[in-house]
């Protein structure tokens, strides 16, 4: 039993904003009641005393690598969510590009296998598109979702052709399983380590322009229409995808998307020769950052999601051109966006809360809130607590953060995972 | 002024002045080129590494040379030769050659950035020799160079080049360079070549703009730079050399459009009869043989400025030639790095 008093309580859900006391009995919420109201026995409860913090239902991320099997030098299902608890995470969904690419029920319940031994976060595999993710036969999804996967995606690339695409949507409209998009015209794409620009021109950098995510959208979202399917749109990162997506909501299409702390927090314009700078989606432009911050303040974006994508530094320390995409996020989305989105002043505190947690379960199509007999996933920040990121000290195995020594105001102060505290800072 | 350049990677960050001064500096070194007698000893002892990652044969010749007349021994390390095609990272490559000790590295790479990735983990100079599609510093010191001694000034030209801006690190390192002195840029190509975010590559204020109509580009033009189509950086398919001779090829009728005293540049190695005629390759107005012999003063100051630290304060007039004796050692950081795992003895 642990008791969590005095804390301030945000949930979307119910659009509560409150001080109230919540009692955790088990591995589920027994009672919310303004504080000193609890009428269960609480005596024998553990206390947490969260005055001063905000208390919230447990942060999803949508959009996670954790590397294993196949790459653990890189990072482990292990280490991956001791990082993701010390960000705050209670769940986390893990993208198939592993190797072997989990595209079949056995690595799937090889990864939650893995899980259960870990530290406690929730680990929900999403199951490749494709066998291999190599965009010729559809994966074997029925066995997948049936072994425990939440999703599917070829991430890491788009599923290849048009016409698979839209055979993948209408299996998983059958399935009712989300359909999650990189979205990349790879023809526009090839060879490009960043977006171009004058940045690129100027580093002599090869870019893609904001039309290779753009068209893919463009196309996923007519799928979309044609085929009824739930089309997630994975890290998108340019105002015409966005406005994509507007498109579609207005349509009343199943169509949601997601973007990443770093993509609305520095741009192209900041890339230097490190290859900490580089990911995919490459950073945007100014004004593609702007309309993600209005979209995730108006609703358009759905969620945040970090795109953690570790490498070890073997793989990171080469030439900008020959490093993989992709950077750690964990440890540092929660303070980007109380840093870029609450205090700037753009997203009231219970937006940016729903963008971690109802918003990702609204994706996933399943509930996320705090009442009594819900699941008791919770995670308690503070929005003043200043520190500097010292990525050298993170459980994850990899290092590849260009937000290494930034310093924050506000922080994760404590995980809690079906009743556990598996995190506490 | 006093300047001490820790490395060159780029002609971008240099001011006017620090850009000025590199020129000076090379003056000297010029006038050595024309003596019987062309070595001397002021970096005796020393060495310097030439690391070529990517072919090159007139860069990595004219360094080693400008090496050998300042006295200094050179380590060479070519591509096809390296440990590179036996999986070694670059960063392994070249802490093993810091390792034997030179005191300056010079190196080439096709990827944009790598100078600038090597000089950040190691303690010794790195000298850009050309770096992707980036800058060739070198290069845009040696061209303007050439520039002033023919025309008298680098200030406030109208410079047009042509060809493939889009893959060339020498049109950039120009760019930085003449753009601090009120050139004003046109550049002309095909419209592929020639993206329109090379209009702002420049300092602010620099007046840069594109034509597509090689005729109207020349117009007026005080420099014209033609450039190497560069058929091995290309990741989308070519013109063909028909059309692009057709409407790009610079032959004597379309340089009478330039000024009539313009200057005609070309980094080499050039195509003749692709992007250049031989006329106007070996026409008055090419200054392409005096660009090589330029390219050895240019980067012997360098060496010498790297490597001995250079002189304290800088006269306004051009230095003398410098002595022969061993320049004092002023501020110079250890060769020893961190990893003294390497080190024999």
């Amino acid at each position: 039993m642990l008791l969590i008093k005095n804390g301030r309580v945000l949930d979307p859900a119910s659009k509560t904003d409150a001080a109230l006391d919540i009692l955790l009995h088990g591995e589920k919420i027994a009672e919310l009641a303004a504080p000193g109201k609890l009428t269960h026995d609480h005596k024998n409860a553990e206390v947490f005393d969260a005055t001063g913090l905000i208390v919230a239902p447990g942060f999803i991320d949508l959009h996670v690598h954790l590397r294993e099997p196949g790459q653990e030098s890189s990072e482990t299902i292990e280490t991956g969510t001791r990082s993701a608890a010390r960000g705050g995470f209670t769940a986390v969904c893990c993208m198939p590009n592993t190797k072997p690419v989990n595209d079949n029920a056995s690595v799937t319940r090889f990864i939650l296998d893995r899980a259960k031994t870990a530290c406690g976060v929730r680990v929900w595999p999403i199951g490749a598109a494709s066998v291999g993710s190599k965009g010729e036969a559809i994966a074997e999804i029925a066995a997948m979702k049936e072994a425990g996967i939440v999703a599917v995606s070829d991430d890491g690339k788009p599923i290849a052709t048009a016409k698979l695409t839209r055979q993948v949507m209408e299996y998983c409209r059958s399935l009712d399983i989300p359909v999650i998009e990189h979205s990349e015209d790879v023809s526009l794409a090839a060879g490009a380590v960043m977006r171009e620009g004058v940045t690129s021109s100027r580093l002599g950098l090869r870019g893609m322009p904001a039309a290779a995510e753009s068209v893919c959208v463009a196309r996923d979202v007519q799928l979309a229409e044609l085929t009824g399917a739930r089309l997630h749109v994975a890290h998108l990162s340019a105002k015409a995808s966005l406005e994509q997506v507007r498109f579609a909501k207005q349509r009343g299409l199943h169509v949601t998307c997601e973007v990443t702390p770093h993509h609305f927090t520095l741009i192209d314009e900041d890339v230097q020769y490190d290859s900490r700078y580089k990911m995919n989606p490459p950073l945007a432009a100014r004004e593609d950052r702007e309309a993600l911050i209005a979209g995730l303040a108006d609703g358009a974006v759905d969620a945040i999601a970090t795109d953690h994508a570790p490498h070890e530094p073997a793989l990171k320390d080469v030439e900008f051109d020959k490093a993989p995409f992709g950077i750690v996020g964990f440890e540092t989305a929660l303070a980007l966006s109380l840093e870029q989105l609450v205090h700037s002043g753009r997203l009231s505190l219970m937006r940016m809360v729903e963008l971690f947690t109802t918003g990702p379960a609204r994706v996933l199509g399943i509930e996320r809130k705090l009442a009594a007999g819900q699941p008791a996933d919770l995670t308690i920040f503070s929005t003043t607590h200043e520190w500097s990121y010292n990525v050298s000290h993170s459980p994850g195995k990899s290092r590849n953060s260009p937000f290494d020594a930034r310093t924050f105001r506000g922080a994760p102060i404590a995980t809690i995972v079906a009743g556990r505290m598996i995190h506490r800072t | 002024m006093t300047f001490r350049l820790r490395d060159l990677l780029a002609l971008e960050p240099l001011t006017a002045d620090e850009l000025t001064f590199l020129l000076d500096q090379s003056q000297p070194f010029q006038t050595i080129q024309r003596n019987p007698l062309k070595k001397l000893a002021t970096l005796r002892g020393k060495t310097v590494a030439l690391a070529f990652f990517e072919n090159s044969t007139r860069t990595r010749i004219s360094f080693g040379t400008a090496a050998s007349r300042l006295g200094a021994d050179t380590m060479n390390l070519q591509a096809e030769a390296s440990s590179l095609k036996k999986g070694e990272s670059l960063l392994d490559t070249v802490q093993t050659l810091n390792a034997m000790k030179p005191d300056c590295l010079v190196m080439r790479h096709a990827s944009s950035g790598a100078a600038d990735f090597v000089a950040r983990h190691l303690d010794i100079p790195v000298i850009n020799a050309g770096d992707g599609t980036h800058e060739h510093p070198s290069q845009g010191l040696l061209d303007a160079l050439t520039i002033r001694d023919r025309l008298g000034k680098i200030d406030n030209l109208n410079v047009t080049i042509l060809g493939d801006l889009q893959h060339s690190r020498v049109a950039r390192s120009n760019i930085h360079l003449l753009g601090k002195f009120g050139c004003r840029f046109t550049l002309c190509g095909p419209a592929m070549w020639v993206p329109k975010e090379l209009e702002k590559i420049g300092a602010p204020g620099v007046s840069i703009r594109r034509v597509f109509k090689l005729e109207e580009a020349l117009e007026d033009a005080d420099v014209v730079l033609v450039l190497r189509v560069q058929t091995e950086r290309m990741h989308e398919p070519s013109i063909s050399n028909e059309d692009y001779v057709l409407g790009y090829q610079l032959n004597a009728e379309r340089l009478r459009r330039a000024k009539p005293n313009a200057l005609v540049l070309h980094p080499g190695p050039m195509n003749r009869g692709s992007e250049i005629t031989p006329e106007v390759a070996d026409g008055p107005q090419s200054c392409v043989l005096e660009q090589v012999t330029n390219g050895i003063a240019v980067r012997m100051a360098l060496l010498y400025l790297l490597i001995s630290g250079g002189p304290e304060d800088v006269p306004s007039e051009p230095q003398a030639a410098p002595k022969e004796e061993p320049q004092p050692q002023r501020n110079r950081r250890s060769t020893d790095k961190k990893d003294l795992s390497h080190a024999s003895d």
